[in-house]
């Protein structure tokens, strides 16, 4: 079994959901980043999606477009994240590591060498933000030859029939996200949200993870009943925004992804 | 070539011109994309709409803009005589009013209440802003603060004009803030919306959209010259940043055995960061949704562009244009401030005409090709704009050079 089969199937058990921390890679800087993820692993995250840094993140909100600016200018590249991958994956065997991109960094690279490094580093899969099922084929032969997982992502928007075919074939899982707009912290989950999700759960050959502007253990524990994993990215990012002190910022980071870890039972 | 390329298949079904364009988007956008796309293959085909948009370019934009000779500009030069096509004369001042009006002629088919818009300089968002005034549709145009702040006047004529316009608080507060911004208010409310690009970019079908609106530029210009010579051009020129008026005009001569040239801006030389010509400096790349020939950095992050002409200053292009000069239909060539700033002096003392900026490149091209074609030769040069927008641009320039 793959290690992301291995995962969701090892959370099931023990009945509750995953747990899929976004974290900007190389935010604040390279270091501290790669600190903030070994916070978040040891306090109970699941996954880490690798958010590489782009100056025009077309699907990001406020938070994580700033976190990536900074990042950028802190001197954030590719094959620095893909080294500092390869190191979580030395310490980490079992955590999922995903590849959150947009396109013209993995094309600039080269599809092809970017699948075979991050294969070889041992990432797991790829989450490109600006390939709708369309465009799929660009990176999607890659994948495949190297073992990698392509994520597609539905969001609210998607009709039911695109959605069908967007999570057909999939491996890995499917990410059920609002991007752009609704990104950012929101004070509730949408109610008809849970509708929507068993749909596109029922459809899916592989789980189904939710991130919705997920920032507390109560919405947290509401989506975790019916979804196979909680994501949650600019509540996180955005502990380490403000002026306080790495270590302070460090310290509720991990506070935020221990609370949404105890949270994610579901309710008998 | 062994074959001359079918210009009229282009771009396929799913927006691509060869490699270029395509749809490289979030999921969130692919629906209204698509119902955009539907829409405008429907609607744009149908004899009311055809009608409306030929009374308003008459009636209202004052259509067709003449050609005009350039008798004294032609005598100084060596070699080929110079024709404008003048879309100084377009309603508003600027080729930009041919796409907004069929845009927003679009949203009201489409039984939209609201249109959106980002600006950089602000030609844009005058331009939507004239156009959904003229419909009675509310327009909302989201401008960074740097550049509200810079562009007052322009802010004032879309005020003046009923439009809503929405200051870019966060990031670097200028265009690429201002895109963001409003996609992310379109994706609010896309059922009542439709968001307006303001170039021949962007993802399917914006630049197939644009193009098609601006056509007319290029389907007059080459009736009104048989019409005044009984001839072709040896060549067309127009300026490109994005490259809408320069795909409008492009389109009348595409099938012709005539010259196209598409001049970007070299701003102050060749470095990074001095100028936007993508198409000679940039390599493939994708930004904004579609792929295309970007100014990108060693790690693939779209590089800052600069020139004096602030309607040419965008790191990508549209993708037409990358098809066209891989397939060596048309040529792109560089004109650098300066050599820009002399053509608008020159064209005004000369023919008494004011060009923008942007066009004034155009000019500055034709000049310099004339050399290459006889006396009996002609260039058309697509003066896409008028330049009273930048008499304290170029006294900027001016003092900035200590003249």
């Amino acid at each position: 079994m793959n290690r992301l089969a291995e995962l969701f199937s090892s959370c099931a058990r023990s009945r509750r959901a995953a747990l899929i921390m976004y974290a900007t890679a190389g935010y604040p800087d390279m270091a501290r980043s790669e600190a903030a993820i070994e916070g978040a692993i040891a306090s109970g995250a699941d996954m880490i999606e690798l958010g590489v840094p782009f100056s025009d993140p077309m699907a990001d909100g406020p938070v994580i477009c700033a976190a990536a600016k900074a990042a950028i200018e802190q001197g954030a590249t590719l094959p620095g994240i893909l080294a500092m991958a390869g190191r979580i994956r030395q310490r980490h065997p079992k955590t999922g590591l995903i590849l959150f991109s947009y396109m013209n960094m993995i094309f600039h690279y080269g599809v092809d060498r970017l699948c075979e490094d991050f294969a070889r580093l041992g990432g797991d899969g790829i989450l490109a933000v600006d390939l709708p099922l369309e465009e799929r084929e660009e990176l999607l032969p890659s994948c495949r030859a190297r073992g990698l997982h392509l994520i597609p992502l539905v969001s609210p928007a998607t009709s039911l029939e695109r959605a069908r075919r967007i999570v057909r074939d999939t491996t890995g899982f499917v990410y059920y996200v609002s991007l752009r707009g609704t990104t950012g912290v929101r004070a509730a989950v949408a109610a008809e949200l849970e509708e929507r999700v068993r749909q596109v759960r029922q459809a899916s050959p592989a789980p189904v993870v939710v991130g919705f502007g997920i920032s507390s253990g109560v919405q947290a524990h509401r989506v975790a009943q019916y979804a196979d994993g909680v994501v949650a990215g600019s509540a996180y990012v955005r502990c380490f925004a403000d002026g306080r002190g790495f270590p302070e910022q460090l310290a509720s980071a991990n506070d935020l992804v221990g609370e949404l870890a105890e949270n994610l039972h579901v309710d008998p | 070539m062994s074959e001359p390329a079918n210009y009229r298949l282009t771009p396929d079904a799913a927006g691509f011109f060869g490699v270029y364009g395509g749809v490289h988007v979030p999921e969130c956008l692919v629906g209204p994309l698509r119902e955009v796309a539907d829409a405008y293959n429907r609607i744009s085909r149908c004899a009311d709409f055809i009608a409306e948009l030929r009374y308003i370019r008459k009636h209202f934009q004052g259509r067709p803009t003449p050609v005009s000779y350039c008798r004294r500009l032609s005598d100084r030069l060596d070699g080929a005589r110079i024709y404008l096509k003048r879309e100084d004369l377009n309603h508003s001042g600027a080729h930009k009013l041919n796409h907004c009006m069929g845009e927003v002629l679009l949203a009201k088919y489409m039984g939209k209440k609201r249109v959106i818009a980002e600006t950089g300089a602000g030609q844009h968002g005058v331009a939507l802003a004239t156009a959904a005034a003229y419909f009675g549709l509310e327009c909302e145009i989201h401008m960074g603060e740097v550049d509200i702040a810079k562009q007052a006047p322009n802010v004032a004529r879309m005020k003046l004009l009923g439009a809503k316009v929405v200051p870019v608080s966060f990031g670097l507060r200028t265009l690429k803030e201002a895109v963001d911004s409003a996609f992310t208010e379109y994706l609010k409310d896309p059922v009542s919306t439709l968001y307006c690009i303001g170039s021949v970019v962007g993802p399917h079908p914006f630049p197939l959209l644009v193009r098609d609106f601006q056509e007319v530029v290029g389907i007059e210009a080459r009736e009104q010259f048989l019409e005044m010579t009984g001839n072709l051009p040896e060549a067309v020129t127009a300026c490109v940043g994005g490259g809408s008026n320069a795909m409008g005009i492009f389109r009348g001569f595409i099938n012709d055995p005539t010259a196209l040239y598409g001049v970007e801006p070299l701003g102050k030389g060749p470095k990074t960061g001095d100028h936007a010509a993508s198409m000679t400096y940039g390599t493939p790349g994708i930004i904004h949704g579609f792929k295309c020939y970007l100014l990108q950095d060693d790690k693939g992050e779209p590089l800052p562009v600069y020139s004096c002409a602030s309607g040419l200053d965008y790191p990508g292009v549209g993708p037409e244009h990358c098809l066209l000069a891989d397939q060596g239909r048309a040529s792109y060539q560089v004109v650098n401030d300066d050599e820009a700033v002399a053509a608008f002096e020159l064209l005004s003392r000369l023919e008494g005409i004011i060009p923008a900026l942007e066009s004034s490149h155009a000019v500055a091209q034709a000049m310099h090709a004339a050399r290459r074609y006889a006396p009996e030769d002609v260039i058309i040069v697509n003066l896409s704009g008028r330049g009273d927008k930048d008499m304290d641009n170029i006294r900027q320039y001016k003092e900035g050079r200590g003249q």
